[in-house]
């Protein structure tokens, strides 16, 4: 522990706490714009300066650890004059788009600019007009509101190892951009969006959808259904002024109806679904030996592109079975228009996602019609479902709570941990082990694939079995994994893993690059105890136990990994080149 | 007899007396049957001025000053039959000098080994390995009150201290020759003059911290300096002074080259580290400090080349002896590149305390053309600029500083009343826009924001308050900046601003250049009384701004005159006047 005094106020904190932190244990909020606390500090913006008594010289809080003794000025006249230039500079350097930007209202920048009462602009005015690039059509990078932090460069190198965006050129004329000035679309991109969820600016947001939903909506000959991801439900609320992990799925049911859809299903449905496949698909190779392990989990859509362009050597140990969104959505143009008798192609599938990937992922590729129409018609963000709940001037606060639609809005508490890191694992075992030994379990609970460690690895029996279990989060702790299974193989030593849980974005989905921004860990843990809160108060835990998942099984589907599911419900991958011409 | 060739140059710059003298030498030449194996050359710089007719004779390279006709002769006979220099004729250089750094420049051929160790060379080393422990090798260095010539002045042996104190299973040392400042050549002179020196140094600092691996970083546009280190190394393996069990002990140390590709950020000790590694060349927050994470994040020591080309001397004569040359807080002495309006351009080096007065007057000759020194410019776009009336300050690291300059790394630059401090201010600025890397706010938009302004202040369109702006970026670029590239590139406003506002305010308020240098900020006239009518303004004006005619006189267009000076020049009567 080291002590040191900040604005006459003596601390103590541990060796290595950096300025910026330790002001915070004396309510000093010091103002940055380049620091998010998921990143080591870039040190980009300047804002943070500080100073130490008797030392002429700044010190950026952000990077500088405190030292005994040390006794910390963080405001004074001349440190605000400082922040103050620099603010005016960068807004020198940045467009007044603020009306018309994906951000207003919701950017650190102008919050800054406000917080600094900015009324006139004292520096000439330097913007490159720069086009945007939309060519994802998930997340649209504009570099001229780009104010150069660093985060998105950061995130994408570093935490999810795509490496799709970085820094050209230098100096004033220094630009985030995909190496070789190439579109988006044809870089590494898997449109994880965590560059988007970390931007402080306008710079990088999610493609909007939302006029094109509204438009929707509006047609008297279309018959609007719509579905909530799991992660969606305990961070909309962020929104609306609920404290991160608050669980609003009732409200979002009647929201949505109020919306104008006609039906109200549940992403959770489709995650019950996808657990009879893929738990089933795990016992056939496991206890079976019919197909490749380790089984690795594909309901993450950043991931199977990242898999399919980096680790396309792993496609057989992928399981076929799709996204639970996918599954919603082939299900309502197939089971539920024909129960309802709707045609098909008057369906249009909306489905409400903490993902910018999962727009990637309704056309990956052919499979994604296999109800002979696009199964999902349009994603939006959580980020963007808020926009439209307050341009529909619904108070959220006030909503009464309301049920999903049968069939395909009941679920079960393994469903709703999908969107946690570690709940399609659990959810599965909760299933598997019903598979094998055709008992449930007495404890649902699984301690040991929960949490924010990157790559969790643990064992568990199911009957005489022992199964191998790796989970991964963050897209730079997947190599650590692969490269163990492939070490293994090639020396032909025991698998090291015998099932694999992969998602994209740190934390699972309910940190998706889709979801209300300055995420970091504290915020990821209080979703993820929203969504572990919503499966204990569940009366059914176990996926196989979901009475409308019998129904759909005994009405429709026949049994999992059956032919009809395989029609619907499975898919095939195919390697892709990193860099497309 | 080999083949010579000699130069000639008269530094009185009186064309008349060359072209005499050229012809006489020619004569004794044709004379004595020489044309086979004698080329003489009329060159246009000869590197010393005012010392009359010079003469170069190379390859020995006798250097002769003040030589009269009646010199020819003798010169022909003794220096180029007979290869012998004429002791009274030798350009004799002025005692202010005193040559440390490059005190084996031009004196050992850079390319031999052997030569360098037949001039006391890897003597330092060797002591050191046979009889000195690490501890007492920094005891030495902390007497000797060495600073780092990079520019920021550390001492040396605190480095290496901190350095050493770290345990880590690798260390490194790197020589930073990343030398950038636009004029300065004081690090490529030496690598390319004495690449011996430095390994040695490079060797003693390893020593001293622990390093087995040493890395040059030299920029690519050196290629003779990284030809001749590159000769050096291979030349210290083969003698077994790298590589293992160095001069039988258990100190081993291996140097590799690393070349920059000329970006200027990349002399940042942390960009640098980055640049080695492969990255891109961004300078990245300290602490950490390279002491403790450096070069992939061991610790690591960054020297410069000219501290290391004093290290071995150091060891050698003692720290004590070193000590005793210099000024209280800055021992030693500095290479200076002077350059600018100054007679005698050149490498030179000076104790520490020698006044810019002495430099600029006694070894630099004065101002050229006889026009009056204004300012003299330290420290290379991080630097300063310093005006006639504080000619009398002495150089050290606190001394400029404290007039609002730096030493940095030993640029020098003289100016006169043809310079115009707002140029000035913006020449430097442009550098370091150019220049920055684009990391930080502060620096990236800061600088190209000062560019502006001082670009409209050139062009007569800035505006009073524009001095203030100029003011409050620049503290916050100093204040806020990550590295000392961005931290120090206001230093030429702020001394310009600080030195000579009212050259700024002349350009703001009466938008006039009282230096003649801002185009638009003057404009050319002509006096009637005292023109001839001669028309030769009329003919050589390029854009038809100039009419009249013999009989009625001429006149220019100011809205056609695109102040390219040509009728200024051409005029013999001054009869155009600029204002």
């Amino acid at each position: 522990m080291v002590n040191a005094v900040i604005n006459g106020i003596p601390v103590k904190v541990e060796e290595g706490t950096t300025i910026l932190d330790a002001a915070k244990t004396v309510q000093v909020q010091i103002p940055t714009l380049c620091k998010h606390e998921d990143l080591p500090p870039s040190a980009a913006c300047g804002i943070c300066v500080v100073k130490i008594k008797g030392n002429n010289k700044m010190l950026r809080a952000c990077c500088t650890p405190v030292e005994e003794g040390m006794d910390i000025i963080t405001n004074d006249p001349e440190i605000v004059d400082v922040r103050r230039t620099v603010i005016e500079l960068i807004l020198s350097n940045h467009p007044n788009d603020c009306l018309t930007c994906g951000r207003n209202n919701d950017c650190e920048l102008q919050t800054l600019m406000a917080n600094f009462g900015i009324q006139e602009e004292f520096f000439d005015k330097f913007v490159k007009k720069t086009p945007k690039d939309s060519s994802t059509g998930t997340v649209v990078l504009e570099p001229e509101k780009c104010i150069k932090c660093g985060r998105c460069v950061e995130v994408c190198q570093d935490v999810q190892d795509v490496w799709a965006l970085s820094f050209l050129e230098r100096g004033f004329k220094t630009r985030i951009s995909p190496a070789g000035d190439i579109n988006l679309a044809d870089s590494p991109c898997v449109r994880c969006g965590q560059c988007s969820a970390h931007c402080p600016t306008g710079a990088i947001v999610e493609y909007d959808h939302t006029a094109k939903v509204w438009r929707e909506l509006m047609d008297p000959e279309k018959y609007c259904v719509v579905q909530i991801a799991p992660a969606v439900r305990v961070s909309i609320g962020e929104a609306f002024g609920y404290p991160p992990g608050t669980n609003m799925t009732k409200k979002l049911y009647s929201l949505l109806r109020r919306l104008g859809f006609k039906a109200v299903f549940d992403t959770n449905f489709g995650a019950d679904v996808t657990i009879m496949e893929e738990a089933t698909e795990f016992v056939e190779r496991f206890v079976h030996k019919k197909g490749a392990l380790p089984l690795i989990t594909t309901c993450c859509p950043a991931w199977v592109d990242f898999m399919e362009k980096f680790h396309s050597d792993m496609i057989d140990h992928f399981s076929s079975c799709k996204s639970p969104q996918q599954i919603v959505g082939a299900l309502s143009k197939t089971y539920f228009a024909q129960d309802k008798k709707i045609e098909p192609d008057k369906i249009v599938m909306v489905s409400i996602m903490p993902c910018t990937a999962k727009k990637y992922e309704i056309k990956r590729d052919e499979e994604m019609f296999a109800s002979g129409q696009q199964d999902i018609d349009i994603v939006l963000t959580t980020r963007e479902l808020a926009r439209m709940i307050k341009q529909a001037g619904i108070d959220m606060t006030q909503l009464p709570d309301e049920e999903a639609d049968h069939v395909m809005g009941d679920y079960t508490g393994g469903a709703t941990i999908f969107g946690a890191t570690g709940g399609v694992m659990e959810a599965a075992l909760r299933t598997a082990y019903f598979l094998v030994t055709e008992n449930n379990l007495e404890k649902v609970e699984f301690e040991n694939v929960r949490g924010l460690k990157g790559v969790k690895e643990t064992s568990i029996m199911i009957g005489e079995f022992e199964i191998k279990l790796a989970i991964a989060h963050g897209l730079s702790n997947v190599e650590y994994v692969l490269n163990k299974v492939r070490k293994a193989k090639e020396k032909g030593e025991p698998l090291p893993y015998h099932f694999i849980e992969v998602m994209a974005c740190p934390g699972g989905c309910i940190g998706g690059g889709g979801q209300p921004y300055m995420v970091k860990d504290s915020v990821r843990i209080a979703r993820t105890k929203g969504l572990y809160a919503d499966d204990e108060k569940s009366k059914i835990r176990c996926s196989h136990d979901n009475p409308f998942v019998q129904k759909l099984y005994n009405e429709f589907l026949g049994k999992p990994l059956g032919k009809k599911s395989h029609e619907l419900l499975h898919t095939e991958y195919k390697g892709r080149p990193q860099y497309r011409k | 007899m080999q083949q010579k060739r000699i130069l000639i140059k008269d530094t009185d710059l009186k064309k008349d007396r060359t072209r005499d003298f050229y012809t006489a030498f020619l004569t004794e030449i044709q004379d004595k049957k020489l044309e086979e194996k004698v080329q003489l050359v009329r060159v246009s710089d000869i590197g010393i001025y005012g010392k009359g007719l010079t003469v170069r004779v190379l390859p020995e390279n006798f250097l002769y000053c003040d030589v009269e006709t009646g010199d020819i002769s003798r010169i022909v006979s003794e220096s180029v039959v007979e290869g012998r220099p004429i002791e009274a004729l030798l350009h004799k250089p002025d005692d202010k000098q005193l040559r440390l750094v490059l005190r084996n420049c031009g004196l050992v051929d850079p390319e031999s080994i052997d030569d360098y160790i037949k001039h006391d060379g890897y003597q330092a080393i060797a002591t050191i390995l046979e009889k000195m422990t690490p501890e007492k090798v920094i005891e030495e260095m902390k007497i000797s009150e060495l600073r780092g010539r990079g520019g920021a002045g550390f001492p040396t042996w605190l480095k290496w201290k901190l350095t050493r104190a770290v345990e880590a299973d690798q260390k490194y040392v790197i020589c930073n020759g990343d030398e950038g400042d636009p004029g300065a050549y004081m690090d490529r002179s030496v690598l390319e003059g004495d690449p011996h020196s430095v390994i040695e140094g490079m060797m003693i600092a390893a020593y001293v911290i622990g390093a087995t691996k040493g890395f040059f970083y030299i920029r690519a546009e050196y290629p003779l300096a990284i030809e001749r280190v590159n000769r050096a190394v291979t030349q210290a393996h083969e003698y077994g002074l790298l590589g293992e069990n160095i001069l039988g002990s258990s100190f081993k140390l291996d140097i590799e080259i690393r070349l920059g590709a000329g970006a200027f950020v990349c002399g940042e000790e942390t960009a640098l580290i980055s640049s080695v590694e492969g990255k891109r060349g961004y300078p990245r927050p300290r602490p950490p400090y390279p002491s403790v994470k450096g070069l992939w994040g061991k610790p690591t020591v960054i020297n410069n080349v000219e501290t290391l080309a004093n290290i071995p001397l150091i060891m050698l004569k003692g720290g004590k002896w070193f000590s005793s040359i210099g000024t209280e807080k800055s021992k030693g002495s500095k290479v200076f590149a002077l350059t600018g309006k100054v007679k005698n351009s050149g490498l030179i080096e000076v104790p520490m305390g020698t006044t810019l007065k002495e430099i600029v007057f006694e070894i630099g000759g004065g101002g050229i053309a006889g026009k009056k020194v204004k300012a003299v410019q330290t420290g290379g776009p991080s630097g300063g600029v310093i005006p006639e009336d504080f000619i009398n300050a002495p150089v050290g690291y606190e001394s400029l500083q404290k007039l609002g300059s730096i030493m940095g790394s030993g640029g020098m630059i003289v100016m006169n009343e043809d310079d115009c401090m707002v140029d000035i201010a913006k020449f430097y600025l442009r550098f370091c826009v150019d220049e920055s890397c684009g990391k930080c706010a502060p620096c990236r938009i800061g600088g190209t924001q000062l560019l502006h302004l001082l670009e409209k202040i050139s062009e007569g369109k800035g505006e009073i308050e524009d001095l203030d702006r100029l003011r409050r970026i620049s503290r916050a670029m100093q204040k806020a900046a990550l590295c000392g590239l961005g931290q120090t590139a206001p230093n030429p406003v702020l001394s310009t601003l600080r030195y000579f506002e009212d050259e700024y305010k002349a350009h703001i308020v009466e938008k006039k250049c009282p230096a003649g240098r801002c185009a638009g900020l003057f404009h050319f006239s002509i006096i009637e009384e005292k023109c001839k009518r001669c028309g030769l303004c009329f003919r050589n004006c390029p854009v038809q701004a100039v009419s009249g005619n013999r009989d009625q006189g001429y006149l220019i267009f100011e809205e056609k005159c695109i102040n390219c000076g040509r009728c200024f020049e051409v005029c013999k009567f001054e009869a155009v006047s600029r204002g």
